[in-house]
């Protein structure tokens, strides 16, 4: 596999270790914060989903092929063993690993006489990838309408153009590809600190609290079948076009000519991927609110349309629209001159306070 | 006593006698074999098997937390109030060697030694919790300069490093090494100035932390300047901890309390904690404003009874001068600021996000596992400091 230069991180790196470790304090300038400052801007090739509700059944056949097409080598819920996992991170290297998984992580916790054949995921979890969940109200009657209502939605990682997760990580365990922008995970690297878990704003991060050499999972939007031309597997096993794969540039343009049509109007509905010739023509429901990921946390590289407010789905409220990682660099910008004050400052105080104190010993017989 | 050098030979054996020898702590009059050590004996065995247990079994054998309380008591208490308490040391040492304030010389080896305790117990602390504890050294070689938490690893290694420099000459000195005591002696304004450069820094970066949060943590204690409350407020912690310790040792140690010290460090908690406070109510003001106080519910109370115990009852207990040269008060305002910040520290790391939390369904609450590890720590850094009190010249005399 050909290993992704991570250009934006080792020219921060280099310029950090000029900054810091060289106790550089003259060098203290060379950490410019907008070299070091993740990027904002969207990769040249950014691909990822379009998830429209109003078209979902909630058939969760995009879930149980998360997880089929995620348990092969390479995969998300890929993993070979405790044994593997532990050699690669002491050796800090990931081994080729070939082996299929013998079934892929059901969830059946809990349920009766349930010997692994039902997958009965609640949440996101170590297992689960994508969820749908549905949204009841009243007698949940009508699609799509708040009152007496239902609805399904879509969980996932929503895959950040600048994510809090990977900015937070210390081992750069999460890793933003600068090419396709998919945001994806190397095990070997995690030490388990989990503050990629606190740091997402979306909580989709998940861990695998049982295990004894854990990681973290999440959607990593299946980048490991792009190289067999493929795409992603919810978006390929999606029946009515409510998932759909394409570069985002030209999702963000079919989500806003989605959000403007008139309901009640017909419209043709691409289906597995945007412009592909198999169309899902059917009426338009009104759609609620905003077009969710445009501008969340600085913007998602996966766009969601719902005829039900995201707030009312349970999305949170207290998403910034701006990118998270400034809230921090701002601070980290800040620790060579802490570095330089101490020193200089320190020094000029120490001589200072040094002659005053041997003066005053001289006259008072080094009474204090 | 045992004459090691029957059995590990002249030179070992003379080095671990001379390390061994408690005549100049005497007067001290410190016991070993109390009931008290063998409580806490028995805390650190009881963590030691909550350990293994941990390493063996995994996090969800042993503790409760869960993906939307990802960090539980060990990193809020151990770790963010371990280093809290820890900011005595840079705080005593820089007065000492860069403000040459020669006064507190009588009480900084106690401090930088307890510095260096309440480090090591949240190194121990932090490398339990991380899911992978045999691979925490990884941030050391896989940079990551964007990541608060990288920061903080490095300085936990750096700073740990240079409180162990801080603390060698009490060794060399007992070891008779005269010539690692005169190096060490000589670079000591250098490490001590690094130390505090480091200092700065952790204990802001534990606040930073919580920067990429704003969603999640109520904006009780979300704020922009959250690493300079964490810092400030380590201060005013780490003050009242020489304090509370100097008082301490002086009661169960037979050891003299330095009156004029205790009144430095009291005007300081002053200072320092009015600093906190007008900070406090100016982001409150500023950012969800008082009503936040009543419709925050159950987090309103713990915003109150943390500024109520921390800073506010403390700080109007030492502002009267006479309060100040009295011991009773100052070690009451001490327990009650030592108190009053690992509640903010409790409050930061866990209590802050269970509105978002909990709206998930999710809920948190230590496991017994997570409370025994937690109190063997504690039992670690008393125990530990202790034997240093004894085999250790922590308090040498002021030179008069
Ligand atoms: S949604 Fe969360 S996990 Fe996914 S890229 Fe954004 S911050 Fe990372
Ligand atoms: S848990 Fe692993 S991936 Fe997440 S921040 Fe920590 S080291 Fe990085
Ligand atoms: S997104 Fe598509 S595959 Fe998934 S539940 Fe909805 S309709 Fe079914």
């Amino acid at each position: 596999m050909i290993r992704v230069r991570r250009s934006a991180m080792s020219i921060s790196r280099r310029q950090f270790l000029k900054g810091v470790a060289g106790s550089g304090l003259v060098l203290a300038a060379g950490v410019s914060s907008t070299e070091a400052r993740m990027s904002k801007k969207l990769p040249p090739e950014a691909v990822g989903l379009l998830y429209d509700a109003t078209l979902c059944i909630g058939c969760k056949s995009c879930m149980v092929n998360c997880k089929i097409y995620n348990s092969v080598p390479g995969g998300a819920l890929y993993k070979e063993g405790v044994a593997s996992g532990v050699t690669d991170s002491l050796r800090c290297s990931k081994t080729e690993q070939t082996e299929k998984m013998a079934s892929p992580p059901y969830e059946t916790d809990g349920i009766e006489g349930n010997e692994g054949v039902w997958d009965a995921a609640e949440d996101l979890s170590g297992k689960t990838l994508s969820i749908i969940k549905a949204y009841r109200n009243g007698s949940g009657e009508r699609k799509d309408t708040p009152v007496n209502g239902h609805a399904f939605f879509k969980q996932q990682c929503l895959h950040c153009i600048t994510p809090a997760c990977v900015s937070v990580c210390p081992a750069g365990a999460f890793v933003k590809d600068p090419h396709n922008g998919v945001v994806y995970y190397e095990a070997y690297r995690c030490i388990g600190c989990r503050y990629c878990q606190i740091a997402c704003p979306f909580n989709i991060p998940r861990y695998e609290w049982d295990s004894v050499w854990p990681e973290v999972r999440k959607c990593q939007l299946c980048h490991h079948r792009f190289k067999e031309g493929k795409y992603s597997a919810c978006a390929e096993f999606c029946p009515t076009g409510a998932t759909i794969f394409g570069k985002v540039v030209e999702l963000r343009e079919e989500a806003k000519r989605r959000f403007n049509l008139k309901p009640g109007s017909r419209y043709d509905y691409p289906i597995r991927t945007l412009g592909a010739k198999e169309v899902n023509t059917r009426t338009v429901a009104p759609y609620a609110d905003r077009i969710y990921g445009l501008n969340e946390a600085g913007g998602t590289q996966n766009l969601m349309l719902s005829g039900i407010s995201f707030d009312l789905l349970g999305f949170s409220k207290k998403i910034p629209d701006s990118a998270l990682p400034d809230l921090t660099w701002a601070y980290i910008a800040k620790i060579p001159w802490v570095f330089l004050a101490v020193f200089v400052g320190g020094t000029g105080i120490h001589a200072i306070t040094g002659r005053l104190d041997k003066n005053r010993k001289e006259k008072g017989g080094g009474h204090d | 006593m045992i004459d090691f050098t029957r059995y590990i030979g002249q030179t070992a054996g003379g080095a671990m006698n001379r390390l061994l020898d408690d005549s100049h702590s005497k007067h001290l009059g410190i016991k070993m074999d109390t009931p008290f050590t063998r409580f806490l004996i028995l805390l650190m065995a009881a963590a030691a098997l909550v350990a293994v247990y941990r390493l063996g079994w995994g996090l969800r054998a042993s503790t409760h937390m869960n993906d939307y309380w990802p960090w539980g008591l060990w990193i809020s208490f151990d770790v963010l109030g371990g280093v809290a308490m820890a900011a005595g040391a840079f705080l005593i040492a820089g007065a000492v060697y860069i403000l040459n304030w020669k006064k507190y010389q009588c009480i900084a080896r106690a401090s930088i030694l307890n510095a260096f305790f309440g480090y090591l117990l949240a190194a121990i602390s932090i490398t339990l919790d991380v899911g992978r504890s045999f691979v925490i050294w990884h941030p050391l070689i896989m940079w990551q300069v964007n990541s608060v938490m990288f920061i903080v690893a490095l300085h936990l290694v750096l700073y740990l490093s240079t409180l162990a420099t801080e603390s060698s000459p009490m060794v060399f000195e007992k070891l008779g090494w005269q010539r690692a005591l005169h190096i060490v002696g000589r670079g000591m304004i250098g490490a001590v100035m690094f130390g505090v450069a480091l200092s700065l820094l952790h204990q802001s970066s534990l606040g930073a932390n919580y920067l990429i949060v704003p969603g999640k943590l109520s904006p009780l204690w979300y704020s922009k300047l959250l690493p300079y409350l964490f810092l400030v407020s380590s201060i005013m912690m780490g003050l009242s901890m020489v304090s509370f310790e100097t008082i301490l040792t002086g009661k169960v140690f037979n050891h003299k309390t330095p009156l004029d010290v205790l009144e430095g460090l009291s005007r300081g908690v002053v200072l320092v904690g009015s600093l906190y406070c007008a900070m406090k109510i100016g982001l409150l003001a500023a950012g969800p404003g008082f009503g936040a106080l009543i419709d925050g519910g159950f987090l309103g109370v713990m915003w109150l009874l943390e500024m109520a115990v921390g800073v506010v009852i403390p700080v109007a207990l030492l502002a009267k001068r006479s309060n100040r040269r009295n011991l009773d008060t100052i070690f009451v305002a001490s327990i009650l600021v030592i108190l009053g910040v690992l509640l903010n520290r409790l409050d930061v790391g866990i209590f802050a996000i269970s509105d978002y939390a909990n709206r998930t369904g999710a809920d948190y609450f230590p496991s017994a596992m997570e409370l025994i590890l937690t109190s063997g720590m504690i039992a670690f850094a008393i125990l530990g400091f202790k034997v240093c009190a004894k085999y250790l010249n922590l308090f040498p005399e002021t030179d008069h």
